[in-house]
């Protein structure tokens, strides 16, 4: 119930604080930069009067230590690649290999592999529901994604690039990134490829550029204000291909894990900063 | 002997094992890309998986943004090329149409995405990435400023078929550029051009007239 409150209540502030950014908007005669400062100052005071992202993380921990699934069990023991139970500092070493899984396995993937094994709930029931629709609640996998990220909060991205599978993730992800195709001719690198460089009045990170990959990779899960709802890595990718006019990026797909890998490594030494607040 | 045997009989098997396992995710080569792709994605509605598939002409550009290498000079030849033999010209001859109805072309980022309605006549989405006129103040800049367009250059039959053919397939004057083939790919249609044309040249148009 406290639960339900808390997922309602991240809804609701974002209503409440769309309503001053949109009157910031109409009332800006001026150019851009002036928006962009608008836009920059709105962040500002969501971050000062809390994020509603923050509300989820407690939610997150409880569904972490929840019992659920066949097998009656919590995730507690979840091993995220530091050992089994270690959740603090983990998110800032994925995506990573995992010997027992004979896989590079990013941080939803993962999860989602403690999911399947030790509560026994099948991958399927997992990715149906892990993405809320835009104004609703968040989803459970939000919060525990949210909860996660938040226990690396302020550790620095180390995400390991020893085992030859890690390298050949990172290898795969470089060209994916730079992979033109579709009706549009669009890769990522059309849009986060340079500097500086805007989609309407939404700022681009070049993720090619250390500082821009560290900024954009540690404030993921993020809540979105325009949408009410934290979102995460894993759905950040699926929406950039959907944009980009490609078919529908599947959950914990090779592909996402590839280009996850090679984003981790580009964003290495920045500190995690999770959940973040997106436009 | 027996020991060392077993060692190394274990020792195979597990690199045996490692190996079936790991070894289409310790390639790296285009085919294994390709091969991650289309296992990555799921099709929807007529938004199909060869959407995945690259041209020659998008393979190229791909390896030369990956490699960060200018393309050789004989392939540049060949795209520009290529690029403009695509291009059709209005059946009528005329290059202009309707700015306001441009506008809306120009304002709109719908078309082609597995979430659109299928079917739905694509906008251009010009503002995403170019600034047009004074009043939309929400203007991207991967492209330049396209204010005051006609206004700065006239409307000689030159510039109208330079402007057509640029929109039509960018390609034609900047290989490999970033701005979508709206003609060649079928994006948006002839009319559709002929609009967004006139959006940058009327003299009445906001591009020409704030």
């Amino acid at each position: 119930m406290l639960r339900q409150i808390k997922k309602k209540l991240t809804g609701a502030a974002a209503i409440l604080l769309i309503v001053p950014a949109m009157g910031a908007g109409s009332a800006s005669a001026q150019s851009a930069d002036k928006t962009q400062e608008g836009i920059d100052d709105y962040r500002q005071m969501l971050s000062d009067g809390g994020n509603p992202g923050d509300l989820l993380v407690d939610t997150g921990k409880e569904l972490w230590l929840e019992k659920k699934g066949p097998k009656d069990a919590s995730l507690e023991t979840c091993d995220l690649g530091l050992g089994p139970g270690v959740v603090k500092g983990a998110y800032a070493q994925l995506p990573r290999f995992f010997q027992d899984a004979d896989k590079v396995m990013d941080a939803e993937t993962r999860i989602m592999y403690c999911m399947e094994n030790l509560q026994g709930i099948d991958s399927k029931d997992i990715t149906s529901t892990v993405f809320s629709k835009s104004g609703d609640i968040s989803t459970d996998w939000e919060a525990i994604v949210a909860y996660v990220a938040n226990e690396s909060s302020g550790i620095a991205m180390a995400a390991p690039q020893k085992h030859a599978a890690e390298k050949a993730a990172y290898e795969r992800g470089q060209k994916i990134f730079f992979h033109r195709s579709g009706p549009y001719d669009f890769s990522c690198a059309t849009c986060h490829g340079a500097s500086d460089k805007r989609i309407r009045l939404q700022n681009l990170p070049d993720l090619l550029n250390a500082k821009d990959a560290q900024q954009a990779y540690t404030t993921w899960p993020g809540y979105r204000v325009s949408q009410g709802v934290v979102r995460t890595m894993q759905w950040r990718l699926q929406d950039c291909f959907r944009q980009q006019r490609l078919p529908k990026l599947k959950f914990a797909s090779q592909a996402s894990i590839d280009l996850l890998t090679f984003l981790a490594v580009k964003a290495k030494e920045g500190k995690m900063a999770a959940p973040g607040i997106k436009r | 002997m027996k020991k060392i045997y077993y060692v190394v009989m274990i020792a195979s098997m597990c690199l045996a094992g490692a190996h079936s396992f790991a070894q289409p995710l310790t390639g790296a080569s285009d085919e294994d890309v390709m091969t991650v792709l289309k296992n990555s994605f799921s099709p929807v509605g007529d938004v199909t998986l060869d959407r995945l598939e690259q041209s020659p002409e998008q393979k190229a550009c791909s390896q030369m943004a990956a490699t960060g290498q200018p393309i050789p000079k004989e392939v540049m030849e060949t795209l520009l090329k290529q690029a403009m033999a695509s291009i059709k010209p209005p059946a009528d001859k005329q290059f202009l149409g309707d700015w306001k109805v441009g506008e809306k072309i120009a304002q709109s980022g719908v078309g082609l995405q597995f979430s659109d309605k299928p079917g739905v006549a694509s906008g251009g989405n010009c503002y995403a990435c170019h600034q047009m006129t004074k009043s939309e103040i929400a203007f991207g800049n991967i492209g330049p400023s396209l204010l005051n367009y006609g206004k700065n250059r006239g409307n000689a039959e030159q510039m109208l078929e330079y402007t057509w053919n640029k929109i039509y397939n960018s390609h034609a004057y900047t290989a490999c550029s970033n701005m979508p083939r709206f003609g060649t790919a079928g994006i948006l249609t002839e009319q559709q051009i002929k609009d967004v044309m006139a959006l940058l040249f009327d003299p009445a148009s906001p591009v020409n007239n704030e």
